[in-house]
């Protein structure tokens, strides 16, 4: 890029939105810088090759959620559930975990201790260990209150290879359960609206691993910034197929969908902590789907679609009243900070 | 939740969509209906039912997108406000990346402007309060559903003696555009969609002098699919059959015949109604809502002096155009390529309700 095209440019609160903004910046100004064969394939967590049977997967993630302590999680649980997923969704079974903090002088001991705890309780339900981290404070107003980093190791199931390339037509698309919760748990709170929305931050290994063994799995990402809508978008356009969606069989609660309607928000684009969107072959899906059912994680799990030859690189959804439109990549940010 | 499954219907949605496509079975032509609301706008996109109805059917958006039909002058003066270091803005959100003359809220923001996104209007009271330092000033910008709300604002702040809350009024009226568009006689209209949200404050007897001297049907419609759904089949009887023009009201759920008195008469108590100027329809005479002069100490433009860069628009920008329904936004060449709602040049790709940003989401080929 050329230098006069960065002169007066700046950062913008949707240039951190996982959207289209967010691409064209990483785009622009670090691909290229950073080029290497692990980066390219922009995948979860990066796969590096290791010498003996099993490869690694490596994963890194910050975050700034505002507020840190929301129904149903806070900063600590999301700081160990986000990287857990990371790299579960690759096939990877977390192993460990490192913790930077960003404090902010004078945040309270108190409110500290409850982070930590509350990472140590979700570091053991998750089956990690935090192995090593940082610390680092700012002066008062270079940071709000506590920032977090985490990055993940894990390591790939063995003869596992989930890929974009498999991803055929007839493929089914499940998801584990109901969207939305998050993002408007984090928004209530922040707001002080008053709902009984609880974010639906949870570690997903276990249900992944239970899906795994069935085998017929071929891809799977976890729908956070962005939402399911932004994962469909990126599946349609890396497997270069369509995806055809049935509003109805997406699993929403009533509570979210009248928050978001009120609020005029799309569930489809509302983060979740807590969930896995799978692509399996056509003969697998029930099969996995019944497993799903079984994990806690997976009780509403749902086919919600399928890969289709036609509409390559879109997804088309079929509304609840039998209409059609197309659902495409978020703009900008629905609401920010909320991881 | 009952609108969910009543107002969501499948079976009921394809019943009454073919009643709608019966009615034009034999009908020559096609049939033009504006949906002057931009919520309209979005919900017929999101719910797919066009889909579902006689490709005789053509829809043309109108004029009801608040941030759209706000002239670049307002979005300048909000900008150049934005830039007093003793000024806070508080906005609604799809206010902060419209494109003014040279720049945005958005870009003013990362500047280290304050810049506020707040839910309602009440919430810039608090933020005046908790900050006796600053001025805060709100942008009103919104029609007849908004207005009252920041009418009532304003009493509040007055009632409270606050002296550090201003608003700089862009409130604008939706029947006289509506009359503007028939005037001009530029587009054929064979029937309107009237706002529901609007028509809850402004009620059924605005919209009679117009079906009467133009002969327009129009029926008030809600939200829902089988709002939509219906509505559109009781304008399509009514223009199929022929018969008097009349006003329907689709969304008898919500909207009363006389409207909400009492947020009218909050509206009356707090704006006077001026010529004001439009995006694309120009200025339209007693249009507009401005501050009254007993409320003036909150009439931003009388109280906080400031310069504005003269205003400049994209010369191939036509949400003009687009606004009263004579292009489509793919007939603009700068649309999806040089304008989407990641760096829109005009205003109606950036509000959600905006025409330009609904096909894009919805409808981009």
């Amino acid at each position: 890029m050329k230098k006069t095209e960065i002169k007066n440019r700046k950062i913008l609160l949707s240039h951190g939105s996982g959207g289209i903004a967010m691409s064209s910046l990483i785009k622009e100004l670090m691909l290229d810088k950073f080029d290497n064969p692990i980066l390219r394939l922009l995948t979860d967590s990066a796969v590096l090759k290791s010498t003996g049977e099993k490869n690694l997967c490596f994963t890194t993630d910050s975050y700034v959620v505002n507020p840190l302590f929301f129904p149903g999680g806070d900063i600590g649980t999301l700081a160990v559930n986000g990287t857990v997923n990371d790299l579960s969704v690759m096939g990877a079974k977390p192993l460990y975990i490192s913790c930077s903090f960003i404090l902010e002088e004078g945040l309270d001991w108190e409110i500290l201790d409850k982070i930590t705890t509350s990472m140590a309780k979700a570091a053991r339900s998750a089956r990690v260990q935090i192995v090593t981290g940082d610390t680092k404070v700012v002066e008062k107003g270079s940071a709000d209150k506590a920032f977090i980093n985490t990055s993940g190791v894990g390591i790939l199931q063995k003869g596992l290879t989930l890929s974009k390339k498999k991803i055929k037509p007839g493929d089914k698309i499940i998801i584990n359960g109901e969207i939305g919760s998050h993002g408007l748990a984090v928004m209530s709170k922040r707001e002080n609206f008053k709902t009984n929305i609880k974010s639906d931050c949870a570690p997903l290994w276990e249900l992944i691993e239970s899906m795994l063994i069935v085998g017929g799995i071929k891809f799977m990402r976890d729908p956070t910034r962005g939402g399911v809508a932004t994962v469909l978008c990126e599946i349609a356009e890396i497997s270069g197929f369509g995806i055809k969606i049935d509003e109805r069989k997406l699993p929403i609660h009533e509570n979210v969908y009248s928050f978001s309607e009120i609020l005029g928000l799309d569930p489809l684009y509302v983060a979740n902590e807590g969930k896995v969107i799978a692509v399996t072959n056509k003969d697998k899906a029930a099969f996995i789907l019944s497993k799903m059912k079984k994990h806690a994680l997976g009780k509403e799990a749902s086919i919600i679609g399928e890969i289709t030859k036609e509409n390559k690189g879109k997804v088309v959804l079929e509304t609840i009243v039998g209409g059609e439109r197309i659902v495409d990549r978020l703009v900008g940010d629905q609401l920010p900070r909320i991881c | 939740m009952k609108y969910i499954t009543e107002y969501r219907n499948k079976n009921l949605s394809k019943k009454i969509a073919d009643k709608t496509n019966d009615y034009l079975k034999d009908y020559k032509g096609k049939i033009s209906l504006m949906e002057v609301c931009g919520t309209h706008t979005h919900s017929i996109f999101h719910s797919g039912i066009m889909s579902l109805l006689s490709d005789k059917i053509e829809h043309l958006s109108g004029p009801g997108c608040p941030v759209c039909v706000t002239p670049n002058e307002y979005i300048d003066t909000a900008i150049a406000y934005s830039r007093l270091p003793e000024v806070i803005i508080t906005t609604f959100g799809d206010m902060i990346k419209v494109p003014g003359s040279s720049s945005s809220l958005e870009k003013e923001k990362a500047n280290g402007a304050k810049v506020k996104i707040v839910y309602s209007p009440l919430e810039s009271l608090e933020i005046a309060r908790k900050n006796p330092g600053k001025k805060v000033v709100f942008l009103g910008v919104g029609f007849e559903t908004t207005a009252p709300l920041v009418a009532s604002t304003i009493l509040r702040a007055n009632e409270e003696k606050l002296k550090n809350f201003f608003v700089l009024s862009g409130h604008k009226l939706i029947p006289p555009a509506m009359q503007s568009l028939l005037e001009s006689g530029e587009i054929k209209i064979d029937g309107f969609i009237c706002p529901g949200h609007v028509s809850a404050i402004i009620g059924e007897t605005p919209y009679q002098p117009i079906v009467d001297k133009y002969g327009i049907p129009s029926v008030i419609i809600g939200f829902e699919p089988i709002d939509l759904l219906e509505g559109i089949e009781m304008l399509v009887r009514q223009i199929v059959e022929k018969d008097k023009s009349k006003v329907e009201n689709q969304y008898k759920r919500v909207v009363r015949r006389e409207g909400n008195k009492k947020a009218l008469s909050l509206m009356n108590k707090v704006f006077d109604i001026k010529d004001s100027p439009w995006r694309g329809l120009g200025l339209l005479p007693k249009s507009g809502l401005y501050i009254k002069k007993a409320y003036s100490e909150f009439d931003a433009e009388k109280k906080i002096n400031v310069k504005v860069e003269k205003t400049k628009t994209h010369p191939q920008c036509i949400c003009g155009q687009v606004l009263c329904g004579t292009k489509k936004p793919f007939e603009c060449t700068l649309f999806s390529k040089i304008c989407t709602p990641e760096s829109p040049i005009g205003p109606c790709m950036v509000s959600s309700e905006g025409t330009c940003a609904a096909y894009y989401k919805f409808k981009k080929q």
